[in-house]
């Protein structure tokens, strides 16, 4: 118990760093680092099984290091550092990340579950990671940080799916690690395309065609 | 009934063969004349053998449809408007023959015989229906025939805009009827009517509401009558005379029908029926007397004569609230004979200004003037329909209307109950009535005597007999009415009992409704009109005949000096500002001697011009906005929509 409390806060700790930096090379580090911990949840929450390392396994190279070298690549093709004028400063996005973080806490109290999924920081931390990488999605403009805010919502998903895994069947699991793997493939190519046609990786360009 | 059955088969499909034959040849227009006169003469031979026998009659036939049998059901209710609709469905016929003759209308002649046989068809059938799908199913028929009738010119912007807003009123008003018939087959287990006076009043509220407002709206009671005025005055004369005699009236049937399956009526429903009645009534006929558009202003009284059937009804509903038997005959009574009356006084106030309009060309009131020395039938004819709708004896406006007021007196006889309000039914009916002989003052004045204000209405012609006839003979049913009243009493008895049910029922008979000396005092006044008229006619031959109108004097007078329509109403017009709000313009007259200067005045519908479309472009403006704000086009944006809503799950799925 003690060995995964202090793994997942860890993950929320990460969170804030994801929030409040704006170099995107040490962001992509930080939430790979965030995946790579994740990946020891398995085995720390239900021993050493085939299932458990089989995750383990799966999240390490995956979300610890295939999916991150991708980015990092894609990030050394586009000649992009920093993230610079986010829709919301980086302050106020901390204040609303620890606002979200502090919601989450409250609110995994009143959510219907069974009573043992309540004991440690399982289920504050799953919302808190999606929430942050929600609170990403949003306020950034540079569609690789909005990668960056997929793979965190993913993450947080996967630590329910730890509490879940003894029910959730391997297929389940598998197909939502490779959804994400798809959507990376396809955001780094259209990465790619957006940086040729506007010589920028800022989204909002794309919404000139609106109504 | 094999014979109703054939009856609303000839009429409804008498369009059809026209629609084979070329397109300037009156060979269609004849067949389509003589199948739906043959099917209304079959119909009303079904009516009267039904109505002879006193039994009630009844057919039922399998049907692949769940829940009910293809039933139809005759009685005296049903009865008391379907003998109207087959008199005025076979008169509009047979004047439409040269009022829209084909080889003048190549375009939409066929189309408008077409409608007019469905419409009338499908009319029948949904007043004999006795299961609520077959009743939807000829309403629906109704509703959509007279989309096309009323946009039979549909080349005219105005036509077509006054179809759309016919459409979208009578499509919400089906919506309410398409509830209240899942709600009705929910108390009563099927999709038939259920047995009169059986339903309980239970969970009816919402029932009497949905009905209230699907029903009214086609028979435009006040605040939802906003598709009358311009439907009216869109289609043509006698598809007007059709839909204003006949088609809002199968709103009042559904009332009066929907009322009578309860086996209790809460007091309110009456209340309601009376306080709407007297709003319509007044502000109809305040309407109308705002108006310069003929057809407009029948349209208007229109909404004022519903407005006096629903005052009827509701006293009728009252009556059966507080168990006065005589309340709830001399209500009903007056309601049902006033939907017969006014069935007949509007068709023949419609095809009358349907043949001024024929021989002027224009529909503005302030384009006639002197049209009776040229148009002396019609003219007649429409003096004899003024004379019914503004309820004065000897025609049959006055025997309802009377009806309704021994009705409003009855609440005296109880001074002790809560029923002493509905005495104020009486004061509204009288200003209803006064306003409606004023607007008709108005309409026969301005139209058929003075001089003529246009070169076509000086050069304006008589209509042609096949024209006349038609209305003549609504005349001649007016007239029968109004001086035999007591020929109609077993109907309406009939009627009686069969609405009023457990609560007793009451004959109208001579004791309370001295019918029969209405009728002597009719045809004594009739008398005292005929040797009058002889005596001036004969004392005023040898006087010169070629002096101007209202000449006063004067020897070089013009037709501009004559009255006009918004001159003449002006004064009442006023009174009734508060609710009207015309529109003035110019009118000042500067200096002592002053320039050439220009008045013009313009009411528009209260409901729909001042309250409704405001409203709508409001909601339009704000929609629009929203729409800008929250589809902005910001990526991020759509995703905190996605967040705001897992949260929202969330907290209502823990709460």
């Amino acid at each position: 118990m003690g060995l995964t409390n202090s793994l997942l806060l860890a993950v929320l700790l990460i969170n804030f760093f994801t929030l409040g930096s704006a170099r995107l090379v040490a962001c992509i580090r930080m939430v790979a680092l965030q995946g790579a911990l994740l990946a020891l949840l398995p085995p720390a929450t239900h021993g050493l099984s085939g299932h458990a390392l089989f995750l383990a396994a799966g999240a390490l190279s995956f979300k610890g290091i295939f999916i991150p070298w991708l980015l990092l690549r894609a990030i050394r093709e586009v000649r992009i550092r920093r993230e610079v004028e986010p829709i919301i400063g980086f302050v106020p996005t901390m204040i609303l990340g620890a606002l979200t973080t502090a919601g989450a806490f409250l609110f995994a109290d009143f959510l219907p579950l069974i009573s043992e999924h309540h004991e440690g920081l399982y289920v504050p931390a799953a919302l808190a990671t999606m929430f942050a990488g929600f609170l990403l999605l949003i306020t950034r403009r540079k569609a690789i940080t909005q990668v960056l805010g997929y793979l965190m919502l993913e993450n947080g998903i996967f630590i329910i799916g730890v509490l879940l895994s003894s029910a959730l069947p391997l297929m389940v699991e598998a197909g939502v690690l490779l959804d994400l793997l798809v959507g990376v493939f396809v955001m780094g190519i259209v990465i790619n395309r957006i940086n040729r046609e506007f010589s920028t990786i800022n989204t909002e360009r794309l919404s000139a065609l609106k109504e | 009934m094999i014979w109703l059955v054939g009856g609303i088969l000839l009429t409804t499909l008498s369009g059809v063969p026209g629609l084979f034959f070329q397109r300037d040849s009156h060979g269609g227009e004849r067949i389509a004349c003589l199948l739906t006169l043959t099917g209304t003469a079959c119909g009303l031979f079904a009516v009267a053998t039904t109505l002879i026998s006193g039994k009630d009659a009844d057919l039922e036939l399998p049907w692949a449809m769940p829940g009910g049998t293809l039933a139809l059901h005759l009685d005296p209710i049903a009865a008391t408007f379907l003998l109207p609709l087959f008199l005025i469905v076979a008169t509009g016929v047979v004047y439409g023959l040269r009022y829209w003759p084909q080889h003048e209308n190549p375009t939409n002649g066929r189309k408008l015989r077409l409608f007019y046989g469905l419409i009338s068809g499908a009319m029948i059938l949904l007043l004999s229906a006795s299961n609520g799908i077959l009743f939807l199913m000829g309403w629906e028929v109704m509703a959509i025939a007279g989309f096309f009738l009323i946009t039979t010119e549909e080349h005219k912007e105005e036509v077509r805009r006054a179809g759309y807003i016919y459409l979208i009123a009578t499509h919400a008003g089906t919506l309410a009827l398409f509830a209240l018939f899942a709600l009705l087959s929910q108390a009563s287990g099927a999709l038939m009517f259920p047995v009169a006076h059986t339903l309980p009043t239970a969970g009816s509220t919402l029932i009497f509401l949905l009905g209230l407002f699907g029903f009214g709206m086609k028979a435009g009671l006040m605040p939802l009558h906003i598709w009358l005025p311009g439907a009216h005055a869109a289609a043509p004369s006698h598809a007007s005379a059709l839909l204003s005699g006949v088609m809002i009236k199968t709103g009042i049937y559904g009332l009066v029908r929907l009322t009578s399956l309860f086996a209790e009526i809460p007091a309110w429903w009456g209340w309601t029926l009376l306080l709407l009645g007297m709003i319509s009534g007044i502000m109809g006929v305040a309407l109308a007397l705002a108006q310069h558009d003929i057809k407009r202003l029948l349209a208007y009284h229109s909404v004022e004569n519903i407005g006096i059937i629903a005052i009827g009804l509701g006293l009728a509903l009252l009556g059966r609230s507080y168990h006065l038997p005589e309340l709830v005959a001399l209500g009903l009574a007056g309601c049902l004979l006033h939907v017969i009356n006014h069935g007949l006084f509007k068709s023949l106030l419609f095809l009358s200004a349907g043949s001024v309009i024929h021989a002027v060309g224009s529909r503005e009131i302030d384009h006639f003037g002197g049209l009776l020395k040229r148009q002396p039938w019609t003219g007649a004819l429409f003096l004899g329909g003024a004379v019914a709708i503004s309820a004065l004896p000897p025609f049959n406006g006055f025997i309802s209307e009377w009806l309704i007021y021994l009705g409003a007196f009855q609440p005296l006889k109880h001074p002790a109950s809560a029923l002493g309000m509905a005495v104020l039914a009486a004061p509204a009916l009288a200003l209803i009535g006064g306003l409606a002989l004023a607007c008709f003052v108005k309409v026969f004045g301005v139209t058929f005597l003075g001089e003529p204000r246009s070169k076509a209405a000086a050069h304006a012609h008589e209509a042609p007999k096949a024209m006349i006839a038609p209305m003549a003979l609504l005349l001649a049913a007016c007239a029968w009415i109004g001086l035999l009243p007591t020929t109609l009493l077993p109907l309406l008895n009939g009627a009686i009992a069969g609405w009023s049910g457990t609560t007793g029922s009451a004959q109208l008979a001579g004791t309370f409704a001295p019918l029969g000396w209405v009728s002597l005092a009719g045809w004594l006044l009739l008398t005292l009109l005929i040797v009058t008229g002889f005596r001036l006619h004969r004392r005023s031959r040898k006087v010169p005949r070629d002096v101007a109108t209202w000449g006063c004097g004067y020897r070089f007078p013009t037709s501009r000096m004559q009255y006009t329509a918004s001159s003449f109403a002006d004064s009442l017009v006023r009174q009734f500002n508060f609710g009207l709000w015309s529109k003035r313009h110019g009118g000042k007259v500067p200096g002592l001697f002053p320039p050439a200067a220009q008045f013009s005045s313009h009411t528009p519908d209260a409901v729909l011009d001042r309250v409704l479309f405001p409203a709508f472009r409001g909601t339009a403006r704000l929609c629009r906005y929203l729409r800008a704000r929250i589809q902005n086009g910001e990526t991020a944006c759509y995703l905190l929509y996605v967040v705001l809503t897992v949260i929202a799950l969330m907290t209502f799925l823990t709460l």
